[in-house]
């Protein structure tokens, strides 16, 4: 990887490597008294371990391949191995804290960090921002080049972008385990990390611009729309959400700019357009991508994909009130909030629409190969949890669902039936492409992972499913004298079987992702990242143009 | 359309342009009205701010992810109100930097729960809650007895809350090390000024039942037993519409 740069981008890394040290090591010594120092020292050390190779290649010769007529791809590849490292950390983490639930001393019983509410935000961490993040980098960079026919902008930038961000994402689960949280759910880590994800991710829109500003192709594919849609949206909410005053530049602890009822709304609205916006229209153009690669089809209709895009950067930041129905949140925002949700159905369901009918004529495939068949899941579970949304936003269902676990069977039908499926799809997809080789290792593989997946999936969410209507039936049932019936401790009790099938259906789902993960060793063991035939950036000259949707 | 979106999907920064525009209008029209609509929330006379050892217990259950699990946000339905009490209104949490109202209930809502339970009976349930509620998942807590709690930078913690609108005075700010630790030793110099500054209804007891050391344990039961009492607005409000609807 460092062979492609040349000695003086390599002394260009050192430098930047040489300043994020410094900014640990100011961070270390102002916060030397408080936790702020350890993860002043995290950073040094990040920056020392990425320096030491590159300080050991400093003099080795210049590439001599000719970087304008190739793709750039070994951000991508170290992008797949990151993410799948993250999947299989948090993946393990939500199987923990599924366990913890039924049988609560399962654990280093009285030691802080290895508590329920310190594990959990580094399970959803982990799973959202570490696996889900770089799938999306890793992804984008690649899509971004093919449906573009121009290679990535600038040699570091995409490196700075991926290693900022994975810092980011230790920084965040490092904090947990300390007791570091701001306790804003989905945006738990500190002003200092926020901070530096807003350097990470304007280096990101810059790489998409300066991408697409030299693209051979006329038009900017959909999938990039997405893309751009998901950087740009993810910018503003994780900017202002995270306004907040620290204590002082010595410490981490800082207090949220809004309060109370303003607070809550702003939460919600950066809440839920992380799921809009991180884990759907990301998701979404992955998948705009590779199922139509991978199906060998061309996207279905070029209209519902116009119509699916700008209801969704429309109307899913009005819905985020749905999250504080019969709160102290004033009326009317609830009712928009609500609104928008049941209309959102429409271009959610355009999209799904659009990726099912992509594989007419080509569901022998989907029958046959299992990596097309996750992709397919994907999209159907992305129709279903879409329709469960919208289903849960209205206030009379909302009153039922709200607080229990139906919650939470929802979001996972969405991040591991819809999220999960359409990255281990894409990845399976990729990952022979990337490393130059004609399949993965193991075909059979890649079909046990996709039961594994389906059937834990399907358990997590049954078992959700049934606890949490049980759950808001019990708190809300009455006996002929107008009491009561149920105390909270009853409702908890009737929730010990499923809080144990819950933990086997994510236990079945980490199972998938290791064999996963052998899969895609056994693929690259050996692999020289040789250039398949003909995947090359167009020549400038060549006067050849796809059209629209191509 | 399709002829328009062709023209548009053609321009790097239009179509960046076009996606800020369209998804900034929900934001807009939702959020910032709640900033300027004066009855969003309450006036409400008799609120009080955090002592700085409620602060800090609130800081402890942040970090503890409490929030995970316990709601603080009754809803306007009948079943809530009766386990739980009068529904939430917006002044109470509106010295909440963040707001801790929650979305899960692996738990029950706690905006209430301050003076249901004795300070022993915290501390037994943050100790091992299996002891006092056998059937439940929490995790415990017993080292939050051990901790001494960290009282020096209480100062700049009242002064940052003062930066986001909370109404702090410079007494207060200057003296909440010392008013944390006086909270938690009754009968004491500190102790009285806690009352005089804060309102003789303050608590002031020994939290965690030991008089030595002002422990995290204390921090965090002053904090329980604060919940839902900085304002009787809720109650009174429930009160009047009892009222109303008696025939």
């Amino acid at each position: 990887m460092i062979a492609r740069l040349t000695q003086d981008e390599r002394r260009n890394a050192l430098i930047i490597l040489g300043l994020v040290a410094l900014m640990g090591a100011v961070l270390g010594l102002a916060g030397r008294d408080d936790l702020l120092g350890w993860h002043g020292l995290l950073i040094v050390i990040f920056a020392a371990g990425l320096a030491l190779p590159i300080l050991g290649a400093l003099d080795a010769p210049e590439p001599t391949e000719d970087r304008e007529n190739a793709y750039y791809d070994d951000p991508t590849r170290l992008g797949i191995l990151l993410s799948m490292g993250w999947a299989v950390f948090g993946l393990f983490m939500g199987v923990w804290v599924a366990a913890l639930l039924a049988w609560p001393e399962l654990t280093f019983v009285d030691s802080p960090w290895a508590s329920f509410g310190r594990l959990r935000p580094a399970h959803t961490t982990g799973v959202i921002f570490g696996f889900g993040g770089n799938a999306l980098i890793a992804t984008s960079f690649h899509v971004l080049q093919r449906t573009s026919r121009a290679r990535l902008s600038g040699q570091l930038l995409p490196w700075f972008v991926l290693l900022g961000y994975n810092l980011f994402c230790l920084l965040a689960v490092t904090g947990y385990f300390m007791g570091i949280t701001q306790s804003k759910e989905y945006a738990e880590p500190e002003w200092y990390a926020d901070l530096w994800l807003v350097v990470v991710w304007v280096a990101y829109f810059l790489i998409y611009v300066l991408t697409l500003a030299r693209r051979k192709e006329p038009h900017i594919y959909v999938a990039n729309w997405y893309y751009m849609a998901f950087i740009l949206v993810v910018a503003v909410l994780h900017i202002i959400n995270n306004l907040a005053v620290p204590v002082s530049f010595g410490q981490v602890k800082a207090y949220s700019a809004f309060s109370g009822v303003q607070d809550a709304m702003t939460q919600w609205w950066y809440g839920h357009n992380a799921v809009a916006f991180f884990l759907t229209a990301g998701f979404l153009g992955m998948m705009y991508y590779y199922l139509p690669k991978r199906a060998e089809r061309p996207i279905f209709s070029y209209r519902m994909s116009i119509v699916s895009f700008w209801g969704i950067t429309f109307m899913y930041l009005w819905a985020g009130s749905h999250h504080l129905h019969y709160t102290a949140l004033p009326h009317w925002v609830q009712t928009l909030g609500m609104t928008f949700s049941v209309m959102l159905l429409v271009p959610s369901w355009a999209s799904a629409g659009n990726a099912l009918l992509t594989l007419n004529g080509a569901w022998r495939k989907v029958r046959d190969d299992a990596t097309l068949r996750f992709m397919m899941i994907a999209a159907v579970f992305y129709g279903l949890s879409t329709f469960e949304g919208s289903f849960m936003a209205i206030r009379a269902v909302n009153s039922l669902s709200h607080y229990t676990d139906w919650t939470i069977g929802h979001v996972h039908a969405g991040a591991l039936g819809w999220v999960a499926m359409i990255t281990f799809g894409s990845i399976y997809y990729l990952v022979p492409v990337m490393w130059g080789r004609e399949r993965m290792y193991s075909s059979a593989l890649v079909e046990v992972h996709f039961w594994l997946a389906l059937l834990g999936t399907l358990v997590y969410v049954f078992a959700m499913w049934n606890s949490g209507v049980i759950q808001g039936l019990m708190w809300r049932t009455y006996d002929e004298s107008g009491s009561l019936s149920y105390s909270f401790v009853d409702s908890l009790v009737a929730m010990h079987p499923y809080y144990i099938a819950r933990a086997l259906g994510g236990l079945m789902f980490l199972m998938g992702a290791l064999v996963g993960c052998f899969n895609i060793y056994m693929t690259i063991r050996g692999a020289s990242a040789s250039v398949a035939q003909g995947d090359r950036p167009a020549d400038p000259n060549a006067d050849r143009s796809l059209v629209a949707g191509e | 359309m399709a002829e328009f979106h062709k023209k548009i999907e053609r321009s790097t920064i239009g179509f960046v342009l076009a996606i800020i525009g369209v998804s900034s209008i929900g934001g807009l029209f939702e959020i910032a009205p709640l900033f300027t609509i004066d009855d969003t929330v309450e006036k409400v006379e008799d609120m009080r701010v955090y002592t700085p050892l409620e602060l800090a217990g609130r800081n402890i259950y942040i970090r503890e992810g409490c929030y995970a699990c316990h709601s603080q946000m009754i809803r306007t339905l009948r079943d809530e109100v009766e386990r739980y009490g009068p529904y939430s209104l917006a002044a109470e949490s509106q010295y909440d930097h963040p707001m801790l109202w929650g979305s899960k209930r692996t738990g029950p809502d706690l905006a209430r729960v301050g003076g249901k339970y004795s300070d022993a009976w915290h501390v037994a349930h943050l100790v091992n809650p299996r002891d006092v509620v056998p059937e439940s998942n929490m995790p415990r807590y017993a080292f939050l007895e051990r901790k001494a709690l960290k009282v020096e930078d209480l100062g700049a913690h009242l002064a940052a809350m003062k930066a986001v609108g909370v109404p702090y005075d410079e007494e207060m700010i200057a003296h909440a090390a010392a008013d944390a630790q006086g909270q938690a030793m009754p009968g004491s110099l500190m102790a009285d000024q806690v009352a005089a500054r804060y309102g003789d209804e303050t608590n002031i007891r020994f939290f965690d039942g030991q008089r030595g050391v002002v422990t995290e344990m204390d921090a965090l039961v002053a904090y329980l037993q604060i919940l839902g009492k900085l304002t009787d607005a809720a109650h009174r409000q429930q009160q009047q519409q009892a009222a109303l609807e008696a025939p």
